[in-house]
């Protein structure tokens, strides 16, 4: 009772169940916010297509887990992981093309079962793609040399440069995107399209190219997702099912079709979950639910989505 | 407009039902025509195995197994032609009680094989219950399932979750630490696999001090990693499998805890997966009913013949297919291939003695196996093998009624 005050651990931070120091707290913001910005790689291309030609792509997992096995293939094949980013990216537009040319342009304006349908059946058909072309084995990707090795953060824990470097690329993409649609003159064009798809056509704009362009332009940002996330997150079958729900989440969060609402979707998951698992583990499944239900009683339509008139 | 959708959907779908039924009715239809015929009839075994998913390649590898054993002794067990049904389980538990349902009421299989997942696996062994099918379990190792749930009917071919983590705490223990963090998925295979493992471990005279678990099949480890970073414990014990383990066991060592903090764990965190997980695996030590190198005329047999026909190398998971396969063989064999001299066949598989890959295999009154579980190293890209951590390891059975 009387014993001299016990001050060997040091001052928890945060009271709770996982009490923890002011440097364990800032490499768990790191976490967070690494894992926040992942995500919004991830969620982009969704917002795009879903804002911007309202096709609701439930393929977009698969487009995600395709980009890393794309890259596990090409950097075997060629030896070079950042020949495999090129390329993979280069396939995937491709490919975002010519399923545009063939089925998703069928789809715009009718309502979204058939769209949901049909982006199912694209998972199967992607899947056993998969199967046929990658087989069922779990495979890994190494990071590119110049990437490799960590920087040590504690007396215990070093954090992968390639981490960094992929924060980093997240952002940039981030702040390319914006730039691209609220800056440029195909962002106008692409924006006037979102707004009123018949007047945009009647003015003269070749309105059928853009949406093609961007239909593409999303399922290469959810395969350079892959992509780039393969030599942190290995590549397994099924790795984009999870991906696809957090996606909508950041999406539905963020307000759909805004970009940078995904980024403050993205990043409030990434925290959301980073933290939830240290301090409320048995509830660390349902917390991002729970802060998506409590940010749409709030606002209808997202964090930064168009008020309903 | 959704209405009209939804007709026009369920239609089609009855259609395809019918269709489905015209099939179904056709298939039965010629062996029935020709009772006599029936005792040649090929016995039906049911694969309900994970053919998708993040135990896609586990479940493969029992498929494999099983169809190779079968293979080697003419497409026969115990004299008796084999056929198979085939069903995707996906891992998913909610859709596991209709698939076996189908399985045994549809498709009509004497015997079910499966699974992998823990989950789906005990939705198997109550449908099994319910309708006294004879089910094989290659891999789930669900306590229940030979405890409070176990049945004549059902036999395991692969391990318990205890049996497998409880030699660990030892191991542990004598290796010097008193301190350890286990980190698991948060369902039932991981949370049996820890609780055996702080029940060897506190036997032995060491401490848990933390238990850190995630949603399955969730693979975002950083936070947890860097929590273990602050608590310094003396060693980890960690169950991950498939993919998940993959993704660990590289984290593990990019956070740098890899050669400061000991990783240890129940084999299936390097089972499998040795190629994708590379230089982050060397040196991790795990506890397993097999290693890839045991020494034994039986497992290299099967090492050979598995190699010639799928060209890849078997592993535990083949080998708990290859051993449901013979198993069945043995209860077949004691009965001259005829399935309806039930009780004759049960007790000749319930007395078996298996040679298997692994090792000499016997089965408890509630028809889990008997075995060494080893201590194994990860060494130059194989499990190797270090020592017998505990010999003839027999899981407790708790709550299990059986009496023989």
């Amino acid at each position: 009772m009387g014993g001299p005050p016990q001050r060997e651990t040091p001052r928890p931070l945060l009271p709770g169940h996982g009490s923890m120091d002011l440097q364990t707290f800032a490499v768990q913001l790191l976490n967070g916010v690494q894992y926040g910005l992942v995500l919004f790689l991830v969620a982009s291309g969704l917002t795009l297509i879903f804002g911007i030609l309202g096709v609701i792509n439930l393929a977009h997992g698969a487009f995600y887990m395709l980009g890393a096995y794309l890259a596990y293939w090409l950097t075997a094949a060629t030896g070079s992981f950042w020949l495999a980013l090129a390329g993979g990216v280069a396939i995937a537009f491709c490919l975002g093309l010519a399923l545009e040319q063939l089925l998703v342009r069928r789809l715009y304006g009718r309502d979204h079962l058939t769209q949901v349908l049909m982006s199912y059946g694209l998972i199967l058909v992607i899947d056993e793609a998969r199967q046929i072309l990658f087989g069922k084995d779990v495979h890994s990707v190494a990071a590119p040399a110049l990437l490799a090795g960590g920087i040590r953060l504690t007396d215990l824990q070093t954090y992968p440069v390639y981490r960094l470097a992929v924060c980093i690329f997240c952002l940039l993409v981030a702040v390319g995107v914006f730039l691209l649609i609220h800056r440029t003159r195909i962002g106008m064009i692409v924006r006037a399209g979102a707004e009123n798809r018949e007047m945009t056509r009647a003015l003269g704009i070749p309105f059928d190219t853009v949406n093609r362009t961007v239909f593409a332009a999303g399922i290469a940002l959810a395969a350079l997702a892959g992509l780039v996330v393969a030599p942190i997150s290995t590549v397994f079958p099924g790795m984009g099912d999870g991906m696809l729900i957090l996606s909508f989440v950041v999406v539905v969060l963020g307000g759909i079709g805004s970009v940078a609402g995904a980024a403050i979707g993205a990043l409030l998951v990434g925290l959301t979950d980073t933290f939830g698992k240290v301090f409320f583990p048995s509830l660390s499944s349902m917390l991002i639910y729970v802060v998506m239900a409590l940010v749409l009683i709030w606002r209808p339509t997202g964090i930064l989505g168009r008020r309903e008139a | 407009m959704k209405a009209e959708d939804g007709c026009r959907l369920r239609s089609t779908r009855r259609g395809l039902l019918k269709g489905a039924a015209a099939w179904g009715a056709l298939g039965v239809a010629g062996p029935l025509a020709k009772p006599a015929l029936a005792q040649a009839a090929p016995l039906r075994v049911g694969l309900m195995l994970p053919y998708t998913g993040t135990y896609a390649k586990l479940g493969q590898f029992c498929d494999q197994g099983f169809r190779l054993f079968v293979e080697m002794n003419g497409g026969k067990l115990g004299g008796r032609e084999i056929s198979f049904v085939q069903v995707d389980d996906e891992s998913k538990p909610e859709t596991a009680t209709d698939n076996m349902n189908r399985l045994v009421s549809r498709d009509k299989v004497d015997v079910v094989v499966g699974t992998v997942h823990s989950g789906v696996a005990m939705a198997m062994v109550k449908v099994a219950r319910d309708t006294k099918t004879l089910l094989l379990i290659p891999n789930a190792g669900a306590n229940d399932a030979t405890g409070p749930l176990c049945a004549p009917n059902i036999f395991r071919t692969s391990f318990s979750n205890w049996q497998v983590n409880f030699p660990m705490g030892k191991v542990i223990a004598d290796a010097g630490h008193k301190k350890v963090v286990t980190i698991t998925w948060r369902y039932t295979a991981g949370q049996e696999m820890m609780a055996a493992f702080k029940e060897g471990f506190a036997q032995a005279g060491g401490t848990v001090v933390e238990e850190l678990a995630l949603p399955f099949p969730e693979v975002e480890f950083q936070a947890l990693l860097t929590r273990i970073a602050s608590i310094k414990p003396d060693a980890v014990h960690a169950f991950f499998a498939g993919g998940g383990a993959v993704k660990f066991v590289r984290d593990y060592a990019a956070a740098g805890l890899k050669g400061q903090i000991p990783l240890y764990g129940p084999g299936f965190l390097t089972d499998g997966t040795l190629k994708a997980q590379g230089e982050a695996a060397e040196g991790i030590r795990t506890t397993l009913h097999y290693a890839d190198d045991l020494d034994n005329p039986a497992n290299k047999t099967f090492l050979a013949a598995f190699a010639k026909k799928t060209s890849q190398v078997g592993d535990i998971y083949a080998v708990q297919g290859y051993d449901a396969a013979a198993l069945l063989a043995v209860g077949l064999g004691a009965v001259g291939g005829d399935f309806s001299q039930r009780d004759g066949l049960v007790k000749a598989m319930g007395a078996a003695r298996l040679d298997s890959p692994r090792g000499p295999v016997t089965f408890n009154k509630a028809h889990n196996p008997i075995q060494n579980i080893y201590l194994r190293d990860v060494r130059n890209g194989i499990n190797a093998y270090v020592a017998v951590a505990q010999a003839n390891v027999d899981d407790p059975a708790r709550g299990c009624r059986i009496a023989t």
